[in-house]
């Protein structure tokens, strides 16, 4: 599945735009950054309300297909700023992370 | 293939730019056209280190070393040094403040995912002097 898949059918709100064509392979959801750079399995859409540059930081080199922010968690301007400059997906739903963890997990299985 | 070498300052105490040396060394790879799974591993544990150095250590340096065989890596800080170098490499245990953690480290799982993820691991860390790590990721053929 797509990310733009994902968007269409649930309608995530869009943060930010790298790659949309990007398939997700797996689901992941925790806030702690080290836990998920050594568990999140690569490709994986990555529940989390942790909305801060470490986080894009940690996508982008535990090679995280998209970061879903959950409950409509803030995320500040400057990981945006870094997001936008390293192509990296990010998108925001009101769904708690189990929730949303949940559909996608339907969708890709 | 010719050996590579690339040299990183890591500025201490900086979470904004944490991460900005593991990105240039992961793009690097990249466009050496080196295995995206040797990649990942070399950047989750430059990433740790990384991470450990503005946490701990106010900054330090990275050296990549990049072979036909390896990818080697060495993380130097002049910080306060590891007194307990066994209890540190356990998941879990961490002596990062609250304020950090706020940010989502210091779960404790930095050196050992560093250890983890790299196919030789050696810490040497001397307390009030500093630590330093060597890595290394084996490229398979």
């Amino acid at each position: 599945m797509k990310i733009k898949d994902l968007i269409e059918k649930y309608n995530f709100e869009v943060v930010n735009e790298g790659d949309f064509d990007r398939e997700i392979a797996g689901v992941y959801c925790c806030d702690l950054l080290s836990w998920v750079m050594g568990r999140a399995p690569a490709d994986s859409a990555w529940l989390t309300v942790m909305g801060n540059m470490n986080a894009v930081a940690v996508a982008v080199l535990a090679d995280i297909a998209v970061i879903i922010l959950a409950e409509s968690a803030a995320v500040d301007e400057a990981a945006i700023a870094k997001a936008a400059q390293q192509d990296v997906n990010i998108l925001k739903t009101s769904k708690p992370a189990f929730e949303a963890a949940a559909l996608i997990h339907e969708m890709i299985t | 293939m010719s050996v590579l070498q690339l040299h990183y300052d890591v500025p201490g105490d900086d979470f904004t730019r944490a991460g900005e040396a593991s990105s240039a060394i992961k793009n690097k790879l990249k466009q050496m056209g080196i295995a995206p799974d040797a990649i990942r591993n070399v950047a989750i544990a430059t990433y740790e280190g990384e991470i450990n150095m503005v946490i701990h250590a106010n900054g330090g340096t990275i050296d990549v070393t990049i072979d036909a065989d390896s990818v080697s890596l060495v993380l130097r800080d002049t910080g306060a040094g590891i007194p307990d170098v066994e209890l540190a490499m356990r998941e879990g245990y961490t002596t990062a403040k609250e304020e950090i953690r706020a940010l989502g480290f210091g779960a404790g799982m930095g050196l050992p995912n560093m250890k983890k993820y790299t196919d030789e691991f050696e810490l040497k860390s001397e307390v009030g002097k500093g630590t330093e790590v060597r890595m290394k990721v084996f490229l398979k053929k």
